[in-house]
């Protein structure tokens, strides 16, 4: 349908006593919008192309550019809001599902933001991890139920494979195809200088990151994309993706047109065609036949990896997690409803699921009640933003988190949400090789390093600041939360107390 | 021809014996096989197993050149993306054999359960292939990304010979039936596509290994009687979005 009846979202406003039509804006937009007009030699912007992802804004020399929202608005309307138009319009002219890219942009609570953090005041004195040794190494996968320690001191019981992390961090399941290969390229030495890991998503391993295996998850999901026997032995652990918080109950198709040559070799499928993953493993129905997969995998890597599996947080989700639990699996991955993703539909993406906080309370509780907590590792995922939201999740009960939109974040995603159009102006969220090139993976990497070793220190000051010196003493103690403007019932399921309390 | 007894052992106790006896055995016996799971996981090229008794679920999964010969019938999974290798099976298996399964062979003598080649795919090389001498159940070649199905359909009538929803989601591989059957049996996304001299060269050399194999005159296949089934497009979700 060529004529849109929608107004642009974004204004290019261009300083024209800065401007130098020097048109690095024009060769940088993927999307179109600037343009030379020969004739009358200027740069121009054709406005209704714009997804505000910065590229431009930031590289233009002079500092002729700002994006903005675009100034005009519908008539005030509390029940259709701008959006709600603005998709709707979008469906009447395409007739399609809506997609969208990352996490859910709702003006949902997060519930983050209303659980604090505790500290010593006189009495249990803080420590200074200036001056002091704090341990933030931590171990993925199942624990024994005792340990037996020979006459000699020797330790006589086996413990299960585990992933060793210098802090309780790792780098979400992310593909190449979803991401580029620059990309994925950047979590695989990054994980490695880190001492932490990152998973492959069900995008297969690139032959050039076979050196970064052991920092590697590999995943398997139901399109069994890039899966084979040398796959699941080169990893460091295996995933079972069952889920994603973006999109609980459904899967993923990769479009035929990012199947470029190095997708395609790396997921072994031909050029060009889609890469359907749909939700269910055709050869999963309960939780035995979860079970029977997860052995498979075990059997195909000798019972030398822990297996993890992946789920969105749903509504019963601490059901589901002592399914898993029982049906063999060492860790257990929950991505809550703000997760990311590079292409949803956006009515699942932005209502399906529940918050991560809830589900990590629930599945703690309920595998303690059990008494199965120790046989594994919950990993929590889906809107980890920083630091204090780390060391909020392992007080609710996590062992670990995985980060994706952070660590794409630091590679200079500037969260436009538009990954699903695979044009990423910074050549993240892009398979077209003169995107991928703005990547440098040098100075990707170093960026991400940083991050991560900004919050091991910020870490450490929050653990050091309550008087624990070690992220093992805060798994699960929610004496260190105190929530503010929650409910009673919703202080009763994160099992925290209220300010003041 | 080493043999092994499998009686009273465990799936991981088997496993792990045929795991060490593999690499330096060419033909290993096991009989009094009662279900064991995952038999013949990752093994690679070298090897052939011969199975007697039931083998479990996950048969062969990512199988990695080996061969296997079950003399009775196999289970749930047979395959299981297996990579590479041969599986002859005197008898008939279960749901889901040969998913996501990239290369290789599977020949089962009668009949094959649901969503038989769902995801397989090929690459390159490698593709796989399942010839099926009776009948498969619904949603055969689901999801089809790769490779060939052929379904010989003997001892049923040819609308008997696959279940409904065949090629449901298919965008790439083909399936060849033998005999007419009512289109409303196929997926949307597949279409009927003429034979070729290729198509017969191929039905021609899957057909006579199975007549060998399972001790069946090649006389009685006529191969003009195949029809060739292959997916509409390679991208059938294409359309479905807003952009």
């Amino acid at each position: 349908m060529g004529f849109s009846m929608l107004a642009p979202e974004y204004r290019v406003d261009r300083d024209k006593d800065r401007c130098i039509d020097c048109k690095v804006c024009v060769t940088q937009c993927p999307y179109d919008v600037h343009y030379f007009d020969e004739e009358e030699e200027k740069v121009f912007a054709r406005e209704e192309n714009c997804v505000n992802c910065h590229r431009c804004v930031v590289l233009c020399p002079t500092r002729a550019l700002i994006i903005r929202k675009y100034p005009l608005e519908f008539r005030e309307n509390s029940a259709w809001k701008d959006i709600d138009i603005r998709q709707l319009q979008k469906q009447a002219e395409t007739g399609g599902i809506l997609l969208s890219g990352m996490g859910n942009p709702k003006p949902l609570p997060v519930f983050w933001d209303k659980i604090l953090l505790n500290a010593s005041q006189v009495t249990n004195p803080s420590i200074d991890p200036l001056r002091e040794p704090m341990e933030l190494k931590t171990f993925l996968g199942r624990k024994p139920e005792r340990l037996e320690i020979g006459c000699d001191g020797s330790l006589k019981t086996k413990i299960s494979p585990q992933l060793e992390l210098s802090a309780p961090v790792m780098f979400s399941a992310m593909s190449f195809g979803s991401i580029s290969l620059n990309a994925c390229r950047v979590l695989a030495e990054a994980a490695e200088q880190l001492g932490i890991y990152y998973n492959t998503g069900e995008g297969g391993l690139h032959q050039s990151l076979f050196k970064f295996a052991d920092h590697t998850v590999v995943q398997v999901a139901s399109g069994r994309f890039g899966v084979n026997s040398e796959y699941l032995k080169i990893g460091a652990g295996i995933e079972i993706k069952i889920g994603q918080g973006a999109k609980p109950g459904i899967g993923g198709h990769l479009p035929g047109e990012k199947v470029r040559e190095e997708v395609a070799a790396t997921r072994m499928i031909p050029l060009g065609t889609d890469a359907i993953s749909p939700a269910p493993h055709h050869d999963i129905y309960s939780i035995e036949d979860l079970r029977q997969l997860i052995f498979a995998l075990k059997e195909a890597s000798d019972y030398e990896k822990p297996v993890s599996v992946k789920i969105a947080a749903v509504h019963n989700v601490a059901a589901i997690a002592s399914g898993i639990a029982r049906a063999g699996a060492d860790i257990i991955t929950i991505d809550g409803f703000r997760g990311g993703t590079g292409a949803a539909p956006t009515r699942i993406r932005d209502n399906v699921g529940i918050p991560i906080e809830f589900a990590i309370s629930a599945v703690d509780n309920r595998l303690k009640e059990e008494g199965i907590r120790n046989q594994v590792s919950v990993v929590a995922a889906g809107s980890i933003r920083n630091s204090a939201d780390i060391v909020k999740a392992v007080a609710l009960g996590a062992d670990a988190v995985y980060i994706g939109t952070a660590a794409l974040l630091a590679m200079g995603c500037h969260l436009c949400r538009k990954c699903y159009m695979g044009k990423c102006s910074w050549g993240i969220a892009t398979q077209q090789p003169h995107l991928v090139k703005r990547l440098n993976p040098e100075i990707g990497r170093e960026r991400l390093v940083n991050l991560i070793t900004g919050w091991k220190h910020e870490i450490k000051e929050i653990l050091g600041g309550m008087g624990i010196n070690a992220i093992d003493s805060l798994r699960g103690n929610r004496h260190m939360l105190r929530g503010v403007d929650l409910s009673s019932r919703e202080l009763d399921i994160l099992g925290i107390k209220a300010a003041g309390e | 021809m080493k043999v092994l007894d499998a009686h009273k052992l465990s799936y991981r106790e088997l496993n792990d014996i045929i795991k060490e006896e593999a690499p330096r055995e060419k033909e290993i016996k096991i009989k009094n096989l009662r279900g064991q799971r995952y038999i013949g996981g990752t093994l690679k090229e070298g090897c052939t197993l011969y199975l007697d008794g039931i083998p479990g679920n996950d048969l062969a999964s990512f199988m990695n050149g080996a061969h296997i010969v079950v003399s009775g019938n196999a289970q749930d999974g047979v395959g299981n993306t297996m990579n590479k290798g041969e599986i002859v099976i005197h008898g008939h298996a279960g749901d889901i054999m040969g998913y996501a399964m990239r290369g290789g062979e599977i020949y089962v003598k009668t009949d094959v359960g649901y969503r038989v080649g769902i995801h397989m795919k090929e690459f390159g090389e490698q593709i796989p292939m399942l010839i099926i001498g009776g009948s498969a159940g619904n949603f055969l070649g689901e999801y089809m990304a790769g490779g060939v199905i052929i379904v010989l359909g003997i001892g049923d009538s040819p609308e008997e010979s696959i279940g409904n929803f065949c090629g449901t989601g298919m965008h790439g591989g083909r399936i060849y039936i033998r005999g007419e059957v009512p289109a409303f049996k196929f997926g949307k996304e597949v279409k009927e596509a003429a034979m070729e001299e290729e198509d017969y060269r191929l039905l021609k050399d899957k057909i006579k290994k199975y007549c060998k194999y399972f001790d069946y005159p090649m006389k009685k296949i006529n191969l003009e009687d195949f029809h060739k089934y292959v997916p509409i497009g390679s991208r059938p979700y294409g359309n479905l979005y807003a952009y």
